[in-house]
């Protein structure tokens, strides 16, 4: 750790002055993967905060870590839906498996193993997803293969180089019901329907369904780079999930993939083409 | 001047002042476990709760942090709010048996018994060490730490903090410290604490810096040893 590195930082955030505490921990964070006692220290002192403050605001949030987090995060989801479907045994298979407790992380500081509660994706659990990639429907047989493509590492598909270009069928990843709108086409197949909420408005928006087309409709022009809410049109659930655009930084939207089990994750940001898709699972 | 009601009595409260000193003042007893006069009220121990409104728009608060209304009408005593002060007490006397603070309350709401799985915490996280050490010492060493059930009470990293001048007025004001006299044995705790005329813990050697004005005993740290 740099300690001239981390006053860089605070002072990137105009000196902690206008609040903005936890900007300042999370880039520390993003940085070394975890938040060292040293800067924790330095943070206090340029800021003029007491340790104690900062130290409660850090073991407070489940995103900070005390300990240095591994090359890889594994994420077992322990919410409702995945605890009656199994979740807790997947995690102790993980646990068998890495030979680490949750919270902790391999000795050669390869893979972390987390529990969390819920990744938005209620429809297909258990659900496990190692470093943003989800899995669906994890059973303890599948979770040697997981543990391999962790270690392996895993990649988004690259959309500049990529040019499949076919349709799918999405579903909410909440009730699984469909959202496809079979009455209204867009590139010549059933549109995607869901519901925005933005600066009060709600309306609904039509996407392509085609993967690799970004042609979409909407009721309220939403201007570019604004940040949406997602809602599902049928359970009414914030269509929200646990990763960020790796692209922008906005909160993806997870949608479930009819026939494959696997999951679509498309950018919240009007204008983003940030999008992931997954059927690994 | 605002005029309300408490528990019948039409009583007047300059604005701003809580349930709680109002109903002190007039003479009608409210348990308190996190509050302490001269240290911001905090809400945590939920023994204070009154009740007020009406008929089905009547819910509990907790007096210590509810200010005066106008033409308010509360109930310190209703059977509702001494059954609710009955099962918090429960849940603290399974929580933190051996404090004699929590013992003598329970004592006096004819609770003898607790129905939970029975725990032997040495903190109710009432917050008032917190307050103490941040609004009269102006010193901030020690504060909560974690979320949920791990939440707990202590120094940052559990160091000995730079900025704690082992004044002890945390250890003074906590309502759950008799357990410290008790060493390791909690199980067998009988307190005893207010018996003893020396402090145990100051035969220790680790504790030679302690100011030991404090009784009936100091070291919060015993268990460690």
């Amino acid at each position: 750790m740099n300690p001239d590195h981390i006053r860089e930082i605070i002072d990137r955030h105009e000196g902690g002055k206008k609040g903005g505490m936890i900007s300042i921990l999370e880039e520390i964070q993003s940085h070394y993967s975890y938040l060292p006692e040293e800067a924790l220290k330095i943070v206090a002192e340029k800021t003029g905060r007491s340790l104690v403050d900062l130290y409660g605001v850090a073991t407070f949030y489940k995103a900070f870590s005390l300990k240095p987090r591994g090359e890889h995060l594994i994420s077992v989801c322990l919410g409702t839906a995945c605890h009656v479907r199994g979740g807790p045994r997947i995690a102790e298979e993980f646990e068998r498996q890495l030979e680490i407790k949750a919270g902790e992380t391999t000795k050669e500081g390869e893979v972390s193993l987390e529990t969390v509660n819920c990744l938005g994706a209620c429809a297909l659990g258990p659900i496990v997803t190692v470093d943003g990639h989800y899995f669906s429907n994890v059973t303890p047989a599948k979770v040697k293969e997981i543990v391999h493509k962790a270690r392996v590492g895993l990649d988004g598909v690259n959309i500049h180089t990529d040019e499949r270009i076919f349709p799918i069928e999405v579903a909410c990843a909440h009730c699984n019901h469909s959202l496809m709108d079979p009455h209204y086409y867009i590139d010549g197949y059933p549109s995607i329907k869901v519901t925005v909420s933005f600066e009060q408005k709600h309306g609904w928006v039509r996407l392509s369904c085609l993967y690799g087309s970004f042609s979409v409709e909407q009721e309220y022009e939403i201007p570019m780079e604004a940040v949406v809410n997602f809602f599902c049109p049928h359970c009414h659930a914030e269509l929200r999930g646990a990763l960020e655009c790796f692209t922008c930084g906005a909160p993806m939207v997870p949608l479930s993939v009819r026939g494959e089990a696997g999951i679509i994750q498309i950018c919240s940001r009007r204008g983003c083409k940030g999008h992931w898709l997954d059927l690994t699972g | 001047m605002i005029t309300l009601f408490v528990n019948g009595l039409e009583v007047s409260a300059e604005e701003g002042t809580t349930i709680l000193e109002l109903a002190r003042s007039y003479g009608f007893p409210i348990p308190t476990l996190c509050h302490m006069d001269g240290l911001s009220p905090y809400g945590a121990c939920r023994l204070c709760v009154v009740e007020i409104g009406e008929g089905s728009n009547a819910k509990l608060v907790s007096s210590c942090t509810y200010p005066v209304e106008e033409g308010l009408r509360v109930r310190t005593a209703s059977s509702r709010v001494v059954r609710a002060r009955r099962m918090i007490l429960e849940l603290l006397l399974a929580s933190c048996p051996q404090s004699k603070t929590i013992q003598d309350l329970a004592s006096a709401y004819d609770v003898h018994q607790q129905r939970f799985k029975q725990e032997y915490e040495d903190c109710i996280l009432c917050g008032r060490c917190v307050r103490v050490c941040e609004e009269q010492m102006r010193a901030k060493a020690i504060g909560f730490r974690g979320r949920g059930e791990r939440r707990s009470l202590g120094t940052p990293f559990d160091q000995k903090s730079e900025d704690c001048r082992l004044c002890g007025a945390c250890m003074y004001v906590c309502p759950a410290c008799q357990l410290r006299c008790t060493y390791t044995e909690p199980e067998k705790a009988i307190c005893g604490g207010c018996a003893n005329l020396s402090p145990p813990c100051l035969k220790k050697s680790s504790f030679d810096d302690l100011m030991c004005y404090m009784e009936p005993c100091v070291a919060c740290e015993i268990k460690k040893d």
